[in-house]
This record gives C-alpha cells, structure tokens and sequence, in this order.
C-alpha cells in the first residue's frame, strides 16, 4: 500500500485531471488526502474551480463518505525560506539572500535543489503525524512533471549527490530518496490509446525502474466507447448503404440518403481507430504493470465530470489503496 | 467541414512563402502536436521552395522517423524525400553539447577543459530547469547567424510552463550577470583588497550559509566554475539579449499551437498575452486536432433518439433471428484474426443477403459470423457514434469561442484530427494540407 502516489504522464493526457480524481477517490470513509501540484500551474484550483492556491495546505473538495481533500501548491522558494527559518532561524537574513539573489539561484539554477525542495515538501507531509501520533494524512497524490522529465525528478539524489556532498540538502536528498525508493511511494503514469503517449509511457517505465522507482500503474484515460466493429462497417460500407438508408428513414431521420456517406465516413474512421487502440492496448499489455481505462468524460472535464472519474477510479476498487 | 471560425483566418502559405519570414517559433502546451507542426510546415515550407532548416528540441522518435532521420543530433541534417524546389534540413537541440561548443568557442583550451571539467558546470549543462531554453535560443542565434538556410523554424521545449523559453535566457544571463555572481566570485578576483573587507564580510556570511545548506563542496564547485567562465559572461548576456531582439524582430513569426481543450486553449491565450506583453510579433493561433462532421446538421439528440428507435425495432429482429437458428454462437477470439485475413476493408463486395456472413472472410471461415450484425443494430450504431461525434463537436466549439472572444485578433488555423499518427513525410504533408486550407476556408 502506498501512501505517495505520483501521477505523470505526457502532456495532453490529463494527469492533473486523473491525480484529482485520484486524491478524491482515495478520500472515502472519513480519509483525508492531499493533493499536491510542484509546477506552479494552478491546475488545480481550475479543476475545482476555486481561486488560486495560495502556498498553504487548503481544504478543497469533500468526497463521498465524509472524506476530505486537500490541496497545496509546492512553492520552491517559499519552501527554501520556510527550511531555512525551520533549521537556521535566519530571519532577515532569508530576505537578504534572496535580494541578493541566492534564493533565485538555490531554488531555479543550482541543478537538483529545487526539486529536492518540492518532492521534499511532499516527503514531509507524507510523513507528519499529529499529537496523537496518527499521519495526518491518509495519502499524498501528487501531479508531477510530465513522463519525460519524472525520473529526473525524483531522483533528486543522483542530481544533488555528486554536487552537496554533504550538507542539510544532501541530508535532504538522501531522506527524500528513502521515502521515493520505498514502498510507500508508487509512480502512476497516464496516458492515451495513442502511439505517442503510449511509447512515451514505455520509455517513461524503463526510465523510472533504471532509476529504482516503483512503478504502480498505467492509466488509459479518455478511452472511447467502441460503438462499432470493423466488421460492421465494413458490411455497412459494402452494399448495404440503401439499406442503412431506409432504417435511418425508419428511424425518423430527414433526408437519410443524404446522411449515409458522412455517417459511413465516421464510421470508417472510428474503425480505423479502434484498429490503432487494439495496437497500443497491445503495446501496453507488453509492459506486464496493472492497466486501467477511464472513460472520455464527453461534455468536457468540469467539476461533475471529476467526480464521475473519481467514482470509476474507487470503482476499480482497492487497487490504489 | 470544421466548426465554422468566426476569427480571420490564419493563412499559412503566404507567411511560409514571404522571403521576409525568416524565423517561425511554434509554442504552445505540452501534447499539442507542436513539434509535429513545426516538422509539417517544415515539409510545406520547402515544397514550396524555400531553404529550411527545422530545430527540434525532444521529438518523439517516430516523428524523426517520418523525417527519415534515425536519430536526430545538434548537426542539420537534410531531410530526403521532399519534393519541390527546396530543401529541408532537421535537426534536435543537444543542449550539452550546445553548451560545451560554446564554452570551447569562447575560452581558450585549458580554460575551456576545466570549466568542461567542472562538476557544477556537468550540472548546469545537463540538467537545471532552464539550460534546454537557454540553449534552445542559443542554437536559434547560432542557426541564423550562419544565414545558411531562409527560414528556420524552432519548436519550443516541453518546459513547466510555455513561457519558460522568453524567460530563461534572460534569467541565465542576469544570474551569470548579477550581483550574487560577483559576490561569490570575489574572493578569487579581489583577494585581500583592504577597500573590499566590508564587502568580504559580507560575501563569507552569505558563503557560510550557503555552504551550510549546499555543502561546502558545492560552493568551491561553483566559485571554480564562475573564475573560469568569467571572461565569458559578458557574452552570455549579450547573445541572450541579441536573441530576444531577434525574435522581436519583423522577420520572425510566433505561432501559437493548441489544441481545442480547455487547458491547452488557456495556456494559449496566456501566451498571446504575453507574446503582446513582450512584443513579439504573432501570427496566429495553430487549432490542431479539431473534429468536424459531414452531417453535422443532424444533432447530437437526434441521431440519439432514432438509434434508440431503431434499437427497440432490433430486440423484436433478434428475437426473430434466434428462433431461425442463425444466432452466432462463436468465442469471441476468433473473430478479430479472421478479419485480419482480408484487407481492403471498404470495398468488400458484399452480396445481395443483409447478413455479415456472407462477407468473403466470413464465408471463408465459418466461425467469424460473430460479428451478425442487423442493418438496425448498424444503423443504430452509425447514430450513436455521429452523437458522440457531435458532442465532441460542440465542446471543441465553444472551448475556441471561448478564446476568440477573448482575443478576436488572433487569426486561427483549424487542422482537422486525423484517425492516425504521423509516420512519414506523406503523413506531415497531410497535415501541412490541412493546416494550409484550415485557414483560408472560415
């Protein structure tokens, strides 16, 4: 049972949709989870359709059962001063580094630290217990970078190691990896039934195990439903056209014969789909990880459509927990 | 065929055809299809005559495939096949070696192996969230400053946000540039100068507290690295400023791309915001992947209500069919490799019976009548997939009246959604067709 888990996936696939869906279906029976976003993009206050996330840890949604949802938006730099003030008492003196620049350049050049910062934070609230001695949180989503750039991130400590050799953030480093390299952390990645993305996902699982990373599983989101076989269109795309014509006159459509070429050619195109899907379904069974689809939420992803995802997910029952 | 635009059209040919085009960046949010567009225009652009060069930064590999290139490297590389009086270079940003030519560019040989040499610069070169931009703009000035090619056309890097590629260069240069540098470098530079002690005390509580967090090492690291690169700073900024004006410049042409979803359409309209902002001259927003309908006058709910029709029609049909005995009572394996056995699908000359199992697969292999389908059962489901069609249809249609209304300025592009991925030039050719008619026709 992992208490991270880590949603990547390529661009365009809906991982920040899918680690919502995720946090909330895993905030059932009273558990409360916390979902948190490293990339600054506020994906997440979009997606619950509040105001930004400011860098503090905010209720946000409330799922079936009485559980609860939050969400944090990793700031890098507040997260730097935060640390610092946590161990150094540094005051002013965090202000003066970051006037002169230092922070800027601890938290965006100096390779390695900012993401030793964010998985840090993360790594943290996985870790807090309250005084009664219980983890405050139940898990940890987070919505990471993209496939291409998840092993480098979390693998904060090969990035940092050859460089702070020792020091508070190699101490860091090496804490954020014994969490990252446990079992208590599982790297989910998302995907479409599209040759890119699926290839991606592929290089993205041997990326991730090269690095000793556990990969948990594979996502398909915006899966189709396959309303026809080839077989049928192609036996609608033979001699049957009149006869589609007249059960659509049947059916009360206006003008039918007018409509069987354009209705064909859809159908011709979904078959060819469906052709690819089978392919890249194919692919991904190669890959042996746990693979699970969730719909196309066809009117567009908006708060109800969440939700819905979130039900499919706790659907496919205790796989995440 | 496409949602019909109410923006001006955005017309492709002309901007490839104008020898004052000289530079083309495509930008946009992740999964777009960027690198794919910049590759098609890429394939158009020297069809039609012009000598191109195209920059990508991480192409999946079998869009360098469909370039017939293996492997793409920091070298352009011509790309066979295309057709026309042009000539179509590729190449992928190597941001290493980018950086390493510029370092053995500027220092001289012992400089140039320590800095190479230095653990820190390994770092920075291979990695920090803001070299591939860097470098990207980097090999962009480099590119045009050989003048080998009349146009060149970049892809921006997948980055955090789409924006990082204006701001990297800049924040590179400001810190090599910046105060923070110079305080790091002053041991090194200064040494025991009296006038500086103040400055010294200063720069080591400042050193001591960094060392603290990153280790001393890491520090020497860096001060090592910026004594060796110091006669190189100046020109760091100065290309990173040479190259925002260059993409300010009338010759250049930013086209944003996007897809007709709603993240991907509000990073675009972040990012034409900001192209205004920073004065780079746009062209228009790329719509990839946009669905349209050969019957779209028949509405989703209409196509919806007459497949039930028909579905209520077909339980009385099978029911009817079962009693006859011809109900298909086949294991579902069977089926998909017995149709894989005939390929033209479309022109199968299905005979006079309305049963599939007259097909040619079919009646060469029993077992495959699986696929009994009624001409309901059909239609019904040819209904059902224009409803679905429809729906996605009409949320693509507002989610890009969304971003016109916001910005009716924009002049847009619609690529119609092809069934099938890219493998070859011909595919990128399609899709320069499309991208090319997608903005003439509204």
């Amino acid at each position: 049972m992992s208490r991270l888990q880590v949603v990547s996936g390529k661009g365009g696939t809906g991982k920040t949709t899918v680690a919502a869906a995720l946090a909330l279906a895993l905030a059932t029976e009273g558990k409360r989870t916390l979902l948190v976003e490293v990339e600054g993009r506020q994906g997440i206050a979009q997606l619950f359709e509040t105001e930004a996330l400011p860098y503090e840890e905010r209720k946000i949604a409330v799922a079936s059962g009485g559980g609860e949802v939050f969400a944090l938006a990793i700031d890098a730099e507040r997260a730097l001063l935060d640390y610092l003030q946590m161990f150094y008492k540094l005051g002013s003196a965090g202000r003066a580094l970051k006037k002169i620049g230092a922070i800027d350049f601890a938290t965006t050049i100096a390779p390695g630290v900012r993401d030793v910062l964010l998985t840090g934070k993360a790594c943290e609230a996985v870790r807090r217990r309250d005084k009664r001695g219980r983890f405050v949180y139940d898990y940890v989503v987070m919505d990471a970078p993209p496939t291409g750039r998840i092993t480098r991130f979390l693998n904060v400590n090969d990035e940092v190691a050859g460089l702070a050799k020792i020091g508070p953030i190699h101490n860091q480093a090496q804490a954020v990896m014994r969490v990252l390299k446990s079992p208590e952390t599982a790297v989910h990645l998302v995907t479409l039934l599209e040759e890119m993305p699926v290839q991606e996902t592929a290089d993205g699982i041997a990326e991730l195990r090269g690095a000793e990373l556990r990969v948990g599983k594979v996502i398909v989101n915006m899966v189709r439903p396959h309303l026809l076989d080839e077989a049928a269109v192609r036996a609608a795309a033979g001699d049957r056209r009149k006869e589609v014509a007249k059960a659509l006159a049947m059916a009360g459509v206006p003008a039918p014969t007018k409509l069987v070429g354009p209705l064909l050619d859809q159908a011709a195109e979904h078959a060819q789909r469906v052709e690819l899907e089978r392919d890249q379904r194919a692919v991904l069974a190669k890959l042996a990880l746990p693979t699970y689809e969730l719909p196309l939420v066809g009117e567009g992803m908006d708060l109800a459509g969440l939700y819905r995802l979130a039900g499919e997910l706790r659907e496919l029952g205790e796989v995440f927990a | 065929m496409t949602l019909d635009s109410a923006a001006a059209p955005l017309e492709i040919d002309p901007l490839l055809d104008d020898p004052a085009t000289r530079i083309v960046v495509c930008c946009g949010s992740g999964g777009v299809g960027k690198t794919t567009t910049a590759a098609a225009l890429g394939v158009r652009a020297a069809e039609r005559g012009r000598k191109v060069v195209v920059l990508t930064i991480d192409p999946a590999r079998r869009l360098a495939q469909s370039m017939g290139i293996d492997s793409l490297d920091n070298t352009p590389r011509q790309v066979k096949g295309v057709g026309g009086p042009g000539e179509l270079h590729a190449m992928m940003l190597d941001m290493k070696r980018t950086f390493d030519e510029i370092v053995e560019a500027h220092a001289d040989p012992d400089r140039a192996r320590a800095i190479l040499e230095n653990p820190f610069y390994q770092s920075l070169s291979a990695g920090f969230a803001g070299t591939q931009e860097y470098m990207a703009m980097e090999k962009l000035g480099q590119l045009r400053a050989r003048d080998d090619w009349d146009l060149i056309i970049v892809d921006t890097p997948p980055s955090r946000s789409a924006l990082d590629f204006l701001d990297a260069p800049k924040r590179l240069g400001s810190f090599l540039d910046g105060k923070f540098i110079r305080l790091l470098m002053a041991p090194a530079k200064m040494g025991g100068r009296a006038g500086m002690k103040f400055l010294n005390v200063g720069m080591s509580m400042m050193t001591g507290t960094l060392g603290k967090l990153l280790g001393g090492q890491f520090l020497r690291d860096v001060q090592t690295f910026i004594t060796a690169m110091d006669t190189m700073f100046g020109g760091f900024r100065t290309r990173a400023d040479a190259t925002y004006r260059l993409l300010q410049a009338p010759g250049t042409a930013f086209l944003v791309v996007a897809a007709p979803e709603r993240d991907a359409l509000r990073e675009a309209a972040y990012f034409v915001e900001r192209l205004a902002a920073e004065e780079m001259p746009l062209a228009g927003l790329v719509l990839n992947r946009v669905h349209g309908s050969g019957a779209a006058r028949l509405s989703a709910e209409r196509a919806r209500a007459a497949a039930e029709n028909l579905e209520d029609s077909r339980i009385v049909d099978q029911e009817a069919g079962n009693a006859q005995g011809r109900g298909s009572a086949v294991p579902e394996g069977s089926s998909p490799e017995a149709s894989e056995t005939h390929e033209p699908p479309l022109e199968a000359p299905a005979p006079d019976e309305s049963d599939a199992s007259t097909l040619p697969a079919a009646s060469a292999a029993p077992e495959s009548v699986a696929s009994v389908t009624t001409v309901e059962q059909l239609t019904a489901g040819l209904l059902r997939l224009h409803a679905e069609r429809m729906q996605v249809l009409a949320r693509e249609e507002r989610t890009r009246d969304r971003f016109t209304a916001l910005h009716p300025e924009v002049a847009v592009a619609e690529v119609p959604a092809l069934p099938g991925d890219v493998h070859d030039l011909a595919g990128l050719r399609a899709i320069a067709d499309r991208l090319a008619a997608g903005g003439t026709t509204s």
